[in-house]
């Protein structure tokens, strides 16, 4: 558990934030220049808050009124910075074995071969960084801070200073991190696909403050965060179970809200997996009879549970499908011409190609932050 | 034409072993001095910049002139040192490493601070943040990376106290075989009737000597260079 409460100036910026997490990946989310990146700083040691607590597993690192500061040498908080930080007079492997010389011999994991292999990352050992691609860097950088045995691992948008291709390449990756070394993680990120694929916990800040922590269904379900987090992605995020494979079609057919949900192939997946979908507002349609003669191939039934505020002409709507959320997004016009208010039944309509590698998630884990059983691959 | 006599045999070596004592002494106090410069934030910081770079500025003679008031046989240093721990600067070859140290020091300090100033700080938090405390990152960062600062910094340095005359001339004087360095020689060759032949001979040293460090300097920088991936 991380409990952190902190009170600090920058300049003219003012960051008092506090948050508590169970969550094995507490995604801290909001946009840039929201403090996010600051908060980390601290947990980590790097800046010296004016006033804080910070406690990880009830170990206290931080507590300004008794005078408690462990430095960052000694808090075992591991480090991924955005542009990785490799050291460039060192080989891969010595970047590698760095924090875990610093280790003390009992405390070490023992895992140099898994986290290599968990990583994928042994075929570059013997290169110098600055040979390596941004996404190699950036496995590197994980597997360094891995091996020195931390306690918590923070991420600063590890993936921000990627292409698409490489973001693609590393997130299965960090999607296997917590499940395979238990570690637990502090993500901070701006990017709704990440978040919504990655966290169990997600804390939302803005301007320096805390607005919502919650799992991550609820948060990515609430209408009124929206407009801290990000308009354009913003959507539900939800649990399905992988029912079949659509060879033919090349499709796979997903159970979810109490109804099916076709989406593009997944690779690699057997039926029975657990999957999060991140469907996002934008991607979904609503139509107050069962839609006929449609191309969109998911249609699931629902009703409306709340209607959220006006955007200039576009209103968020949130229906319960089976107990489920699914977001909307519409104009107010179609709001008013259907007649949409509170307990109405609607269908809502998702077109398939609206999903791609961003917002299908492999993760073994369910988006209301328990464990599932699942099988991997 | 090129068999050198006892005498400048004896100038060419004690050049080189002034300059080498001088190099290798001033490194540690340098480094120490770049990193407070670079990264130090206290009073009388302006103060510190002077003295280090004084002697750039100054006449040699000068310079010369004030070790020769401190580091004296009379001076409040020299006289402290020479009590305390028996070592004497005037008028003996240390004298001339002393001097050629101080001359050397503001390049040397330059080319240092300038390399600490290029380091990426937050290599040095990543270091941190494995749990390494400052002094392992020092040394396995910080040094490391201003390794190319160093080796130009040593260079320039060797190379100022290969060519240093005013002040030590003026503190220690011109003894044959004692501090007699490579320029005194020269210059007192040039002063006596028939002694052409001997400074062509020794000025043909001194720029072998001097070039052979500069080529030096850049092979190891090229080295270092392509090692941290840095170079053009």
């Amino acid at each position: 558990m991380i409990q952190v409460d902190v009170q600090h100036r920058l300049g003219s910026f003012d960051l008092k934030a506090q948050f508590v997490s169970e969550g094995r990946v507490t995604a801290l989310f909001g946009r840039s220049g929201s403090g996010k990146t600051s908060l980390v700083n601290i947990i980590g040691g790097l800046i010296r808050p004016d006033h804080a607590y910070i406690s990880l597993d009830g170990d206290v690192i931080v507590d300004t009124k008794h005078k408690v500061f462990v430095p960052k040498h000694r808090r075992r908080v591991g480090y991924v910075f955005q542009e990785g930080r490799l050291f460039p007079h060192l080989t891969v492997r010595q970047n590698l074995l760095y924090g875990w010389w610093f280790t003390p011999a009992a405390k070490r994991l023992g895992q140099f071969p898994q986290i290599i292999e968990l990583l994928g990352i042994g075929h570059l050992l013997d290169r110098h960084p600055r040979s390596l691609s941004g996404g190699e860097k950036q496995r590197v950088a994980i597997g360094r801070a891995l091996l020195a045995t931390p306690r918590l691992l923070l991420m600063d948008e590890p993936l921000a200073s990627l292409d698409e291709a490489r973001k693609a390449e590393i997130l299965p990756y960090l999607e296997r991190l917590y499940d395979e070394t238990k570690v637990p993680i502090v993500y901070v990120s701006h990017s709704v696909p990440e978040v919504a694929r990655l966290a169990s916990t997600i804390v939302v800040m803005t301007d320096g403050r805390v607005v919502a922590t919650g799992p991550t269904a609820d948060i990515m379900a609430r209408l009124d965060l929206i407009p801290f987090t990000n308009l354009v992605e913003a959507g539900a995020v939800l649990e399905a179970e992988i029912l079949e494979h659509d060879e033919k079609f090349g499709l796979t057919v997903l159970r979810l809200c109490g109804g099916r949900l076709w989406v593009p192939r997944l690779n690699g997946q057997i039926p029975g997996t657990k999957v999060r979908v991140h469907i996002r507002a934008r991607d979904v349609m609503i139509s107050t009879r069962r839609p006929e003669g449609l191309s969109a191939l998911n249609v699931l039934r629902g009703v409306v549970a709340e209607l959220g505020p006006q955007c200039g002409p576009i209103l968020d709507v949130r229906l319960d499908c089976g107990g489920q959320a699914i977001l909307a997004r519409l104009t107010r016009r179609s709001v008013e011409t259907l007649g949409l208010s509170q307990g109405k039944p609607v269908y809502a309509v998702i077109k398939t190609v609206g999903f791609d590698r961003q917002t299908l998630g492999s993760a073994f884990r369910q988006a209301n932050g328990a464990d599932t059983t699942a099988i991997p691959i | 034409m090129f068999t050198l006599t006892p005498e400048e045999q004896a100038a060419v070596e004690l050049s080189i072993r002034v300059s080498l004592w001088a190099t290798v002494t001033s490194l540690p106090p340098g480094l120490v001095v770049a990193m407070l410069l670079s990264r130090g934030k206290f009073w009388g910081k302006s103060i510190l910049n002077g003295i280090v770079f004084l002697p750039l500025v100054l006449p040699p003679v000068v310079t010369g002139y004030i070790l020769l008031l401190l580091f004296g046989r009379r001076g409040p240093l020299g006289a402290f040192l020479a009590d305390n721990f028996g070592i004497v600067f005037a008028f003996r070859w240390t004298g001339a490493a002393l001097a050629c140290a101080v001359m050397g020091f503001p390049l040397l300090v330059r080319a240092l601070q300038l390399s600490i100033d290029a380091i990426d700080r937050g290599l040095e938090d990543a270091a941190g943040t494995l749990g390494a405390n400052s002094v392992w990152i020092f040394v396995t960062v910080t040094l490391p990376l201003i390794l190319p600062g160093i080796i130009a910094g040593t260079i320039l340095s060797f190379a100022r106290a290969m060519g240093e005359f005013g002040a030590t001339i003026t503190f220690v004087s011109n003894i044959p075989g004692e501090t007699q360095t490579l320029p005194s020689a020269i210059y007192t060759f040039t002063q006596v009737p028939g002694g052409d032949v001997a400074a062509f001979r020794l000025t043909a040293i001194a720029i072998v000597v001097s070039m052979s460090a500069l080529l030096t300097s850049e092979a190891i920088g090229y080295l270092v260079g392509r090692r941290l991936g840095v170079e053009g």
